[in-house]
């Protein structure tokens, strides 16, 4: 029996991406394991899962042949509280990191999803106003690559520019360019206090809170049609601290202090089998944009404070009429997201009409982003089809 | 007429006369960086005045295959724009408008010879600032802050030069102007300018940087503690962080380092000290009083016998002189020294400062510390006098042990100046092969040729399409004389 044998199973039925089945599965127990797994694995096409909870983002991969199920990859290898940092296996629940004894990843996501899947999807949430999303938290890395080699880079320390900062590289790449087997994470302290304010108001406002003195962590807004607009703002801190700033912001908002944040807080907004789409834009062009998805029918949600926003559209009809909605849809926001010198990417949307969208749309720099995967993976077999521009 | 001759009458041609540098003495100028002991005079200089010509300089090299090295300010620790003998430097200072600032997008664009405090001065009136800050700020350009991914004192708080550009247009080593990412966050695809930020010129030239304005604090509070000893000093450092504390700076600095410091621009730190912490808070006003307090206390607590607080700008002015103008300071006191780059956790710094001070002992060396408490950033000064037969030779055996040290315990062997031409050779002591293979990886995808600051980063370059791993005696490109081994 080959290595490939001894380390794959059958897949099942449950063991698709995109609507594509896979023909083998496997889940390898360290780095060691995973490197020997993917040399064994040269001539299939591999697609990486963590905790599930965004394979359905992206486009579908071109073929499939083997899941690499990071599910026993996990736990967390070092927690260095005087360093501040945590060096933790890739299928870690981020719901561990989340939740490290006076200390927290502070990058939002699912506690479902695993700690390398948030850094290969490039996930964020609301707190990415204050602390930055993985590209700035994530300190060293460990990959193997698609010819089966391992390869870390970065290192354990905050501070640090000892070769190209690769670790950016693999974040957001959606396991093109191999697989994640270590990720060690900058830590922040848990905020002694943390206080919300909501208000209805329109996005805009959102600009008189970031040009104030309250270093709020978030700054959310939550509009659909039909809908009074609303803001949110998560203000951290000392406790005293903390209750001055939040005072202030709701006078200035004309909102209320609350323990808690609304139910929208950190959902993206659109439910299985809808489309979703992300938008990225000027600051300044926020309200401009939250308009436009608006009034093309989405709920929108997102980062006012730091020009991130998820625009929703429910599963809407069958067949051809859905797909023609769809597409006018992410006309306009593109075109939208144009204007605001950003992007409009479809993170997700259904089968059927997935195939009709241009997923990630237009981007800067693709033919360097061609000869970067040349290289790491020439013959395009790690998540193939899967990223922007086909690759 | 030789090769040389013909590029530069070509970039005459392209770029006008009076931009392009050949008289021998002119050269000169430019034969090193701010690590002045590494000297190479250039073939010829480059002053493009636009991202255009910019491009058609890199564009004529590409075609000619002569290497080229982007230099700002040269104000680099690392020798990172050290000029190649047989290529040309492309300075950038003719670059150097601020092209735009919108406060209301938090985003400034900079053309890359801007320096980096013009941007922060453009910025202020409109209640913003550009937050990267490192110590040569009044003279370093934004290009040679995102070749070395620039930090300062205060990137314990706010991060690097990295976590502050969000856009980039650069020419690429064929001569390409692209433009990676932009005024937005999160631009599809490769995060390429996360790999261009800090790839110290080997990538190609940025010729725009889209910079992030960061809101300035309501208020900023600093304050000075003298403690026994540096031991004393870092459990207060520790115990700041252990609180919960993240202050915008936790400066360390020695009795050696005082000395220094006080010989040069009377401080007037406290008499007796083995070591004084600096450290700064910033935010709003509650949040920094509260914070205040808690940090004197623990000052206090670890055996601080002196603490001062900067009762306004003049005050805070005059506690940041004493370290900003340690490393010159330290010409005072020593007629030569090394300025050492290198990071540790910072929970090992006691064992490691007491590492080096045997190191430094056992090789009868000084050895002044300065440093970014805060991240574990060391800057170690080794001194000696040149004139003594040996002491160098001792000074760079000791200069190289501290960083053996750092990645003894898990650091790295720069944390802002870089790895340039002077530290290309430790690479390998902190990464393997295979990790440096897979930097290559991305060389060979930006600079298939390798025309793009050859010599520097990386120890022994990697013909792009050579497999990796197989790599035995001489590199072919050494035995062609096209690379050099630093």
């Amino acid at each position: 029996m080959g290595v490939l044998d001894e380390l794959t199973t059958k897949a099942g039925g449950e063991d698709a991406v995109g609507g594509v089945p896979a023909r083998l599965v496997a889940a390898p127990r360290d780095t060691t394991e995973a490197a020997a797994l993917i040399s064994a694995a040269q001539g299939l096409s591999v697609v990486i899962r963590g905790g599930g909870t965004k394979l359905d983002w992206g486009v579908p991969p071109r073929e499939l042949d083997l899941i690499i199920d990071t599910r026993r990859l996990t736990g967390v290898v070092e927690h260095a509280a005087g360093d501040l940092i945590t060096v933790v296996r890739a299928g870690t629940p981020m719901a561990e990191l989340h939740d490290l004894p006076g200390q927290q990843l502070a990058l939002d996501a699912p506690p479902a999803a695993t700690a390398g899947g948030t850094v290969a999807a490039n996930a964020s949430g609301p707190r990415r106003l204050r602390y930055g999303t993985a590209r700035d938290l994530l300190i060293g890395i460990t990959v193997v690559r698609p010819d089966g080699t391992i390869t870390k880079a970065g290192g354990k320390v905050v501070k640090n520019v000892a070769g190209y900062d690769l670790g950016k590289l693999y974040t957001g790449a959606f396991g093109t360019l191999g697989l994640i087997t270590e990720c060690v994470f900058r830590l922040h302290p848990v905020p002694a206090a943390a206080i919300f304010v909501r208000a209805t108001a329109p996005p805009g406002h959102a600009a008189r809170v970031l040009a104030g003195q309250f270093a709020a962590s978030a700054c959310e807004v939550n509009a659909a049609p039909g809908a009074e607009p609303e803001l949110a703002v998560l203000l951290e801190g000392t406790p005293a601290g903390v209750r001055e700033r939040a005072a202030a912001v709701a006078e200035l908002l004309d909102g209320e202090v609350s323990g808690t944040a609304p139910e929208w807080w950190d959902v993206l907004p659109w439910p299985d089998g809808g489309v979703g789409i992300k938008l990225t834009g000027r600051l300044s062009q926020v309200p401009a944009l939250v308009a436009t998805a608006v009034g093309a029918g989405a709920t929108v949600r997102g980062s006012a404070g730091a020009g991130v926003l998820y625009a929703g559209f429910p599963p809407d009809g069958e067949g051809a009429d859905a797909v023609v909605e769809a597409g006018r849809a992410v006309e306009l926001l593109r075109a939208a997201a144009v204007r605001a010198c950003g992007h409009a990417v479809v993170l997700t949307a259904p089968d059927g009409v997935r195939d009709t969208l241009d997923m990630w749309g237009p981007v800067p720099g693709l033919e360097l982003m061609r000869r970067v995967k040349d290289q790491f993976d020439p013959h395009y077999r790690f998540a193939p089809g899967r990223f922007v521009g086909g690759i | 007429m030789t090769g040389i001759d013909a590029l530069a009458a070509r970039l005459r041609a392209a770029i006008g006369s009076r931009r392009v540098l050949t008289d021998r003495q002119q050269l000169r100028t430019y034969e090193c960086d701010g690590l002045a002991h590494y000297k190479v005079i250039p073939a010829l200089v480059a002053l493009p005045g636009t991202a255009e010509q910019v491009a058609a300089v890199v564009r004529e090299c590409a075609a000619a295959g002569v290497p080229f090295v982007a230099r700002g300010s040269g104000t680099g620790l690392s020798g990172g724009a050290l000029p190649h003998a047989d290529g040309v430097l492309i300075v950038t200072s003719q670059l150097r408008e601020i092209l735009d600032v919108r406060p209301e997008d938090e985003r400034a664009v900079v053309q890359p010879g801007v320096i980096n405090l013009q941007v922060t001065k453009a910025a202020t009136p409109h209640g913003y600032y550009y937050a990267p800050d490192p110590s040569s700020q009044q003279i370093c350009s934004i290009g040679g802050n995102v070749a070395e991914n620039s930090g300062g004192a205060h990137c314990l708080k706010y991060g690097f030069t990295t976590n502050h550009v969000t856009g980039l247009e650069v020419v690429t080593p064929d001569g390409d102007l692209v433009r990676l990412g932009g005024p937005a966050p999160d631009t599809p695809g490769y995060d390429l300018l996360g790999a261009f930020v800090g790839s110290e010129g080997t990538l190609g030239v940025a010729t725009e940087v889209t910079v992030k304005l960061t809101r300035l604090p309501e208020t900023v509070r600093t304050l000075l503690a003298a403690f026994g000893s540096t031991d004393q000093a870092g459990a207060a450092t520790s115990a700041i962080i252990a609180a919960g504390v993240v202050p915008a700076a936790i400066e360390m600095m020695d009795a050696l380092a005082i000395e220094a410091a006080e010989a040069a621009v009377r401080c007037g730190y406290p008499a007796g000290a083995g070591a004084v912490l600096i450290v700064e808070l910033d935010g709003p006003a509650a949040e920094v009083d509260a914070q205040f307090d808690e940090v004197s206390a623990l000052c206090a607590a670890h055996g601080a016998f002196e603490t001062r607080i900067a009762a306004d700008d003049t005050e805070r002015a005059l506690i940041w002189r004493g370290r900003k103008s340690a490393f010159a300071a330290v010409g005072r006191i020593s007629p030569d020294y090394i300025v050492q780059d290198g990071v540790i956790p910072r929970t090992a710094l006691p064992e490691v400062l007491r590492r080096i001070g045997e190191v430094a002992a056992e090789h009868g060396v000084r050895v002044a510390n300065v440093f970014h408490a805060g991240d574990g950033n060391l800057h170690p000064l080794v001194l000696f006098d040149d004139t003594v037969p040996g002491q160098a030779d001792r000074a760079e055996t000791v200069s190289g042990a501290i960083l053996d040290l750092c990645i003894e315990h898990g650091g790295s062997i720069t944390g802002e100046h870089g790895v340039g031409v002077d530290k290309a050779r430790y690479m390998p002591r902190m990464f393997s092969d295979a990790d440096l293979d897979t930097m290559q990886l991305v060389r060979c995808a930006f600079d298939p040729d390798g025309i793009a600051n050859p010599g520097k980063v990386f120890p022994t370059p990697r013909l792009c399409g050579e497999r990796p791993g197989r790599r035995q005696g001489a590199h072919p490109l050494h035995e062609q004389d096209v690379a050099e081994v630093f």
